[in-house]
């Protein structure tokens, strides 16, 4: 009786010793994680960090253009969007990260083999709806038809989920007339932890861009599922058929200076350098940076848009 | 219900063959060879799913204007900064913060890893990774193994950070750093005094990408809590390219005005 008392009490404590040591030592090896993750479902944006700043109409920060880019984008006019025939030509594939909407995704799977063969993110009024296809379909050839959405395929890597973009109509990668060739490539890495779901851009051109543009964004499980799917239909906005198309001649760009004075940036940061993108930049203009006044309107979370300082050119 | 002594014994054994750390049922030669504290446990540095030592460089292609550049002072578009901010985001004086020493308080674990520059990710130990940053100089330890209770020590900048790693399954291969980030002395999300308390938590992942033109991106996305200063989760993801070396490792002090 006694004994068995003694190894009772005795398989207790070594019991609570060993699983107070696992619990110790369990920080030191990897926590195992599925090959894939649920990526179907309904992504909240995040909204926390500014991927296309003030959709001010030059800024060009962030992005290494080239000379041809930088050209074209200053002659650009967002009027053109007035056009009948451009209202709903929509944005392209990098509109997934640079937009600010949610994603409604959703899998497609072979009855037979129950295999998924694609995912499908959901259209927007001005994004198509993107399938990355899953089922090691070959690209097509580089003269099949160019969309806005591109030709996706993907694959499973290291728990995130891998895929590139190609066959992109030539468009934007900024909505204030930064251009992306036909000729871009996208690669994306889908990462999920927890409810956060960051989706990365890796977005290569041969004709605009000197290196890759690289935007991340957060978005997060939502319990109730978006529904973005309102169509976007054309209507007159002051502009007859028959019109010119709006633009400026590069150099007489009417907006070149509105970003730069109003908080006191460097010229050749706002107009897209890749040297501004390092941060040996930050210390080559510790000298000369004058920080703007200070704010008083549309300083908080939901100031998405400046406030022009002054009148509009 | 009485449980046997044949019983109890079994039970015993079972139990403790279960939970005992792996390291017990399969010590691994290299542990001992290295002469670590984890002669008993593989180290997370034998368990790494993901090489992220080597230096890095911030690629500063979001938010520029709130990192290259010191914003307007009163400006906090896109942090989610509560009413009790609203005083000390007005009121910031760098010039005071220099004065009272808190030349570091933009530095702290809450902002550095969006502060451009370069990190330097070293091995401290068989289990801690160790993060120098050459703007402001600031040392992060990811500390792998449970520390004993620290809920008396002194908050400092860069905090109390516990890391694990998640690795997927084989034969797939590859993961990501899980760390979370405590006991942090109050300081700023941005350059221009927008604050997070001392209460502040900040939990982050860090993933590497193939970049497409070759070397490798980390992505380290952040999640900064704060029950005082923050009404909701703030959320960044700042990325940073690989470097060959340290050749243009630029170490330079904390500084509240630039």
């Amino acid at each position: 009786m006694l004994i068995n008392l003694v190894v009772s009490r005795l398989a207790f404590t070594l019991s609570i010793v060993a699983l107070v040591a696992r619990a110790a030592f369990a920080q030191a090896g990897p926590a195992v994680l599925p090959s894939q993750f649920a990526f179907a479902g309904s992504w909240a944006p995040i909204g926390t960090e500014d991927v296309q700043n003030d959709s001010v109409p030059v800024d060009y920060l962030g992005l290494a253009l080239t000379e041809e880019a930088r050209t074209r984008a200053l002659s650009y006019d967002e009027s053109q969007k007035s056009m009948v025939e451009r209202q709903c030509q929509g944005w392209g594939a990098a509109y997934m990260v640079l937009g600010p909407f949610g994603l409604r995704i959703s899998s497609q799977s072979d009855p037979a083999t129950n295999r998924i063969v694609s995912y499908t993110i959901d259209a927007w009024e001005d994004w198509m709806t993107m399938p990355i296809w899953m089922d090691g379909r070959p690209r097509p050839s580089e003269h099949a038809l160019h969309t806005q959405a591109g030709f996706t395929t993907g694959r499973w890597e290291g728990g995130a989920l891998v895929a590139r973009t190609t066959h992109l109509k030539a468009g934007f990668i900024r909505k204030t007339g930064v251009p992306l060739s036909d000729q871009a490539t996208i690669d994306w890495r889908f990462f999920r932890h927890g409810d956060v779901l960051t989706v990365l851009m890796m977005a290569r051109d041969p004709v605009y861009l000197v290196e890759p543009e690289i935007i991340s964004k957060g978005f997060r499980l939502s319990k109730n599922p978006l529904d973005y799917r309102d169509e976007c239909v054309p209507g007159y906005e002051g502009r007859e058929p028959g019109d010119g198309v709006p633009h400026f001649a590069p150099e007489q760009n009417p907006f070149l200076d509105e970003f730069i004075t109003l908080y006191n940036l460097p010229r050749e940061a706002v107009l897209g350098y890749r040297d501004t993108l390092y941060p040996e930049y930050r210390k080559k203009i510790k000298g000369t940076y004058v920080p703007p006044p200070p704010c008083t309107a549309d300083c908080g979370v939901a100031g998405n848009f400046v406030r022009r300082r002054g009148p509009t050119p | 219900m009485k449980r046997s002594f044949v019983e109890t014994a079994v039970l015993t054994l079972v139990v403790a063959a279960l939970g005992a750390p792996t390291s017990v049922r399969a010590q691994r030669p290299s542990d001992s060879a290295r002469g670590t504290q984890a002669s008993a446990s593989p180290s997370a540095r034998d368990a790494t799913p993901i090489d992220l030592t080597g230096y890095w460089v911030s690629y500063v292609t979001e938010n520029w204007r709130y990192r290259m550049v010191t914003p307007a002072k009163g400006e906090y578009r896109r942090i989610p900064s509560s009413a009790a901010a609203l005083p000390i985001i007005k009121s910031w004086d760098p010039s005071a913060d220099e004065r009272a020493g808190n030349q570091c308080k933009s530095y702290g674990a809450g902002a550095i890893m969006s502060v451009p520059g370069r990190l330097h990710i070293t091995w401290q130990d068989a289990n801690t990774l160790r993060i120098d940053t050459d703007a402001g100089m600031q040392t992060r330890l990811l500390r792998f193994t449970a520390r004993a209770s620290s809920s008396g020590a002194r908050p400092t900048w860069q905090g109390e950070s516990t890391a694990r790693w998640e690795g997927v399954a084989p034969p797939d291969r590859g993961g990501s750093l899980s760390v979370v980030t405590s006991n942090m002395r109050a300081g700023y999300l941005r350059k221009n005094g927008v604050p997070y308390s001392e209460r502040a938590t900040v939990s982050e992942h860090f993933d590497i990408a193939a970049l497409p033109d070759g070397g490798q991106l980390l992505l380290v996305t952040t999640t900064v809590e704060d029950p005082v200063y923050l009404n909701a989760p703030y959320v960044v993801s700042p990325h940073f390219k690989k470097e060959p070396d340290g050749s243009k490792w630029d170490p330079t002090p904390c500084s509240s005005t630039w």
